[in-house]
C-alpha cells in the first residue's frame, strides 16, 4: 500500500494539474537525513529552550502596615512566598505585630502546597507562634484557593503539643473601583481547642478580624494603601486580654504598602 | 523608576529605531542596510543582538543581519535553497521556516529536528522549495521570537502569480516589548491577569445595572464569579507591555508603502507576533483576499480580517490617488500597529480610534445560556479526556459549535464585512482526495489563573507523542475548552480545514480555534520524522501547550 502511495499521489497530481489546480504544488518532504538522538525530557527541555516544569517563585508582602488605635499604635506585617512548579510548591508565610520594639504576636508557617483541584491546593506544614508568652509549635493541614465568587481563601487546622488544636480561616476579595484603585475587604477568624492563658487565648472562637483596605496600584507590584480594621476577641480570649490591660475589641486605622515580586 | 506614559509607550517613537550594532559582524551587516530583501537560492543569515529603541528606552533585540525584522527571503518555486545561519549570540538559536514543507531535519525545532545552532557555529539548511506564496521564519528557541527574530519569506510562483498585481509589499505585524520575556512569563505565572487593564470595575457593574436591571447584571456577574473567570480576558499580554510594530516600525513612525494610483497592490500580511491577534483594515479600501497561509484561494472581498498569531493572508487592494491608513488593532483593543499606503512618502491619513473592547459571553465559554442559537450547537456529547478533570484545567466547554462563519469576539456585527474561515476556499482542492481513515480529537485546555496550558489536560512534559502512520490521511478535531482563542500550528504537514459536512475549505499551516469552537481538519501524514505541534501563542507553548508528532 505504502509503495503505491507515491504513484497514487502522482496520478492525483497529474489529474489536478490537468484541471489547472494547485495540488501539484504539494510535494511531500524528503525523509530526514539525520535524527535527533533519543533523550530524556530534561535534556530535551534544555535543548528546546522550552520547559513547562520550570519552577517559579513569588514573594508577596501583602501587608506592611502601621496601625493606629485610640490608645495604641503598632507595625503589622503579613508576608508570604512560594517556590515550585505547577503542581508542588514550597510555601512560607509570616504575620505578626511589633509595638515599642517588642513583637506582640507572630505566626510563621512553612509547608508543602500541592494542587488537588482546579481551584484548591492542599497544604501540609508546620507553624510556629512567637511573640509574647511561650512559643507554640503546630503541625498543620489546610486548604488554600480561590472560592466561587473570587474569594481568596485559606482554611487550616492545627495540632500542637499537649493536645492543643486550632483553626484559622482567612479570606479576602478584590473589588476594582478603577483599573488601579482596588478595595479589598478581608476577614480572619481563629479558634482554639483549649485554653492557653499564657498567650491570652481561651477555648472556642478566639478572635475575628474584619478589614477594609483601599490600595492604589502604582504598578501591579507596588501599591500603597489606607484602611481600617476591627479586631474582636471573644469570650475568655477577650477577658484574658482585658485582664492583661488590653482591649477585647479594637478599631484601628491603618496605612501601608503592598508589594510583590 | 521611569514615569510610564501610556501614549508614548503604545505609539512608540517616530525615528531612530535601530542603533549601531554592538558587534563588528553586525556593524558590517548594517552597512548593507538596503538588503531588506535577500534573493535566493543562497542565503547568509547571521543572528546577533542589536540595541533598538522603539519607545524611548533602549533594549537589546535579537536580529538577523543587524535588522529587525529580519530580511525578507525571496525564493523561487522549484529551486533548492541553501541557507547558512551563523549564531553570534551567547546562547543557542534556531530558525524555523513557518509554513514551508521541508524535511524534518531542516525544520529548525531544537530537540526535534536538530540540536539547535550553538553559539559561534553555522548551520546550513538545504531544502527544495516546492510551494509558492507568503511565509515567514522565526526562532524556535525560548523567547528569541519575542525579542525580534522574525522575517518574511516570499516564494515566487513558477509561471507567475495566479492573482496578478502591479506591486507588492510585505506587512509583518509583531509585538515588541521593552520587558524581558522571561520576566513576562514569570509574571504571568505569578499573577496571570497582570497585563489586563480592561477588567470589569464596580462602576461597570452599576452601569450594567442601570442598562439591564439589577437581577440580570447580578446574575451575569455571579456566573463569571462562580466560574472564577474574567470576561475581559482577551489577551494574556497587551498594550501595557507591547508596542505593536508594522515591519519593525511603531505606530508613530508610520511605516509607509507607496504605489501609483490605479495599481493593483498585493499586500502579504503576516502575523509574526508572539502573543497578539490583529484585526486589520484599511479604511477606504476593500481587501480582496487571494491567499491564506501562502496558498491561493478563491478571491473574497472583505472590509476587515482577523489575523491570528502566525497566520498569513495575501490581499489585493486598488487604491486611488490618496493616502490610506493600514490599521491593525490588537484583539484586546489595547493598542494597534499602523502604517500608510500612499502615492508618495510623507503622506498620512486619519488613524481610526480603537474599537471598544467587547466582553466574552457565556456562549464564547461554551456554556449553555439563553438566546443562543441551539440549531448550530453540537448536540453530540463532548468527550473530555480524563486528564481534563485534573487540577490544571479550569473549564470544559459543554456546548461547542463549528463557528466557521463567526469572525470572532469583537468583530461580530461591527458594521464591516469581516473575513471568516467559511469564506476561504483553497484553489485546486485538497492535496489528498482520500477521506480520513481515523480521527484524533484534541481538546485545547488550560488554567488561566495558574497559567498552565495543555492539550487534553496534559502538558508537553507529561504527554506522549502523537503518532501518525506514514501515508495515512487522518482527521484532527480540535475542541477549544478554554476562553482564549488559540492559533494551532502543525509543523511539516498541511492542515486542510473542512466544514461540518466534511467539505474541503482551506489549506492552512496555522488554524485559529475560537473559544467553544469545534473544528476539524484533514492531514496527510506524508512527512517522515518528528514534528512540533503547538499553540503559536509563545507563552502558551512554553507553558505546555505543545505536542510532538511522530510520523513513522
Amino acid at each position: 500500500m505504502k509503495r503505491l502511495l507515491p504513484v497514487v499521489a502522482m496520478l492525483l497530481a497529474m489529474e489536478t494539474h490537468a484541471q489547472g489546480q494547485s495540488a501539484l504544488e504539494h510535494v511531500p518532504p524528503e525523509p530526514p537525513k539525520s535524527h535527533v538522538h533519543a533523550m530524556p525530557y530534561e535534556e530535551m527541555a534544555e535543548m528546546m529552550g522550552m520547559d513547562d516544569r520550570k519552577p517559579f517563585g513569588k514573594f508577596m508582602a501583602d501587608r506592611l502596615e502601621w496601625q493606629e488605635s485610640s490608645d495604641d499604635s503598632r507595625f503589622v506585617w503579613d508576608v508570604s512566598a512560594w517556590y515550585g512548579g505547577d503542581f508542588n510548591k514550597l510555601w512560607i508565610e509570616s504575620e505578626g505585630e511589633r509595638a515599642d520594639g517588642v513583637t506582640g504576636d507572630s505566626r510563621t508557617e512553612i509547608g508543602w502546597d500541592r494542587i488537588i483541584s482546579p481551584w484548591w491546593s492542599l497544604r501540609l506544614g508546620a507553624r510556629h507562634d512567637g511573640g509574647e508568652g511561650p512559643s507554640r509549635e503546630w503541625a498543620s493541614i489546610g486548604f488554600a484557593g480561590l472560592a466561587p465568587g473570587m474569594f481568596e481563601l485559606e482554611a487550616s487546622l492545627y495540632v500542637g503539643e499537649n493536645g492543643r488544636t486550632a483553626l484559622r480561616i482567612a479570606g479576602d476579595k478584590d473589588y476594582l473601583l478603577t483599573q488601579r484603585l482596588v478595595l479589598q475587604p478581608e476577614m480572619e477568624l481563629a479558634a482554639y481547642g483549649r485554653d492557653d492563658p499564657e498567650r491570652l487565648i481561651g477555648a472556642g472562637f478566639s478572635d475575628l478580624k474584619l478589614g477594609l483596605r483601599l490600595r492604589y496600584e502604582i504598578r501591579r507590584e507596588f501599591a500603597p494603601y489606607v484602611g481600617v480594621r476591627w479586631i474582636s476577641h471573644f469570650g475568655d480570649s477577650g477577658d484574658l486580654r482585658e485582664a492583661a490591660g488590653g482591649d477585647a475589641d479594637e478599631f484601628v486605622w491603618l496605612a501601608g504598602i503592598r508589594g510583590w515580586f | 523608576m521611569k514615569v510610564f506614559t501610556r501614549r508614548g509607550f503604545v505609539q512608540g517613537i517616530g525615528a531612530g529605531l535601530l542603533l549601531p550594532g554592538s558587534s563588528p559582524g553586525l556593524r558590517a551587516a548594517q552597512s548593507n542596510q538596503l538588503a531588506r530583501e535577500l534573493v535566493g537560492p543562497r542565503f547568509d543569515l547571521t543572528i546577533g543582538s542589536l540595541p533598538v529603541n522603539f519607545t524611548g528606552t533602549t533594549r537589546q533585540a535579537i536580529v538577523v543581519n543587524g535588522q529587525l525584522p529580519a530580511p525578507t527571503l525571496r525564493m523561487r518555486q522549484g529551486e533548492e535553497v541553501t541557507i547558512h545561519v551563523t549564531n553570534r549570540l551567547r546562547e543557542q538559536t534556531s530558525i524555523h521556516w513557518h509554513g514551508l514543507i521541508v524535511p524534518a531535519d531542516m525544520d529548525g525545532v531544537p530537540g526535534l529536528s536538530f540540536d539547535g545552532i550553538a553559539p559561534g557555529t553555522t548551520f546550513t539548511y538545504r531544502f527544495k522549495v516546492n510551494q509558492s506564496g507568503t511565509y515567514w521564519y522565526h526562532s524556535h528557541s525560548r523567547f528569541q521570537e519575542q525579542l525580534g527574530l522574525y522575517g518574511s519569506i516570499v516564494v515566487e510562483r513558477r509561471g507567475g502569480e495566479r492573482h496578478a498585481s502591479d506591486r507588492e509589499h510585505v506587512l509583518l505585524l509583531t509585538d515588541w516589548t521593552d520587558h524581558d520575556p522571561e520576566h513576562i512569563y514569570a509574571t504571568l505565572k505569578r499573577q496571570s491577569d497582570y497585563y489586563n487593564f480592561n477588567k470589569r470595575t464596580v462602576g461597570d457593574f452599576f452601569a450594567d445595572v442601570r442598562s439591564r436591571g439589577w437581577s440580570a447584571a447580578r446574575a451575569e456577574r455571579s456566573m463569571w464569579n462562580a466560574m472564577r473567570m474574567d470576561p475581559t480576558d482577551l489577551a494574556d499580554v497587551g498594550g501595557y507591555a507591547y508596542t505593536y510594530l508594522l515591519n519593525g516600525m511603531p505606530p508613530a513612525a508610520n511605516w509607509t508603502a507607496t504605489f501609483s494610483p490605479g495599481e493593483r497592490v498585493r499586500l502579504r500580511i503576516i502575523n509574526g507576533s508572539s502573543m497578539s491577534f490583529f484585526d486589520l483594515r484599511i479604511p477606504g479600501l476593500k481587501l480582496t483576499v487571494v491567499a491564506a497561509d501562502g496558498q491561493d484561494i478563491e478571491p473574497v472581498t472583505v472590509d476587515e480580517l482577523r489575523i491570528g498569531t502566525a497566520e498569513v493572508y495575501d490581499v489585493i487592494v486598488q487604491p486611488g490617488d490618496a493616502a490610506y491608513t493600514i490599521f491593525a488593532q490588537s484583539m484586546d483593543r489595547s493598542g494597534f500597529a499602523r502604517g500608510t499606503l500612499a502615492p508618495r512618502t510623507g503622506m498620512s491619513a486619519e488613524v481610526p480610534i480603537l474599537d471598544a473592547p467587547v466582553l466574552l459571553t457565556m456562549g464564547d465559554m461554551g456554556m449553555n445560556h439563553e438566546g443562543m442559537d441551539h440549531s448550530k450547537m453540537s448536540h453530540a456529547p463532548l468527550n473530555h479526556a480524563p486528564a481534563e478533570s485534573g487540577p490544571i484545567v479550569d473549564m470544559r466547554a459543554s456546548m461547542v459549535s463549528p463557528k466557521l462563519d463567526d469572525p470572532g469576539i469583537g468583530l461580530r456585527d461591527n458594521g464591516r464585512r469581516v473575513l471568516t474561515y467559511s469564506d476561504l476556499s483553497t484553489l485546486g482542492g485538497p492535496i489528498d482526495m482520500r477521506d480520513a481513515a481515523r480521527e484524533i480529537e484534541l481538546h485545547l485546555t488550560g488554567h488561566m489563573e495558574r497559567y498552565i496550558w495543555s492539550f487534553n489536560g496534559e502538558k508537553f512534559s507529561d504527554a506522549t507523542p502523537l503518532r501518525f502512520s506514514h501515508g495515512e490521511r487522518l482527521r484532527i478535531t480540535l475542541v477549544n475548552d478554554t476562553m482564549m482563542t488559540h492559533p494551532i500550528h502543525l509543523h511539516g504537514m498541511w492542515s486542510e480545514l473542512v466544514d461540518p459536512a466534511g467539505g474541503f475549505l482551506v489549506r492552512k499551516h496555522t488554524v485559529v480555534v475560537q473559544p467553544a469552537q469545534r473544528l476539524s481538519y484533514l492531514v496527510t501524514a506524508d512527512a517522515l520524522g518528528s514534528w512540533a505541534y503547538h499553540c503559536h501563542l509563545l507563552y502558551h507553548m512554553e507553558a505546555g501547550m505543545f505536542r510532538e508528532v511522530v510520523v513513522a
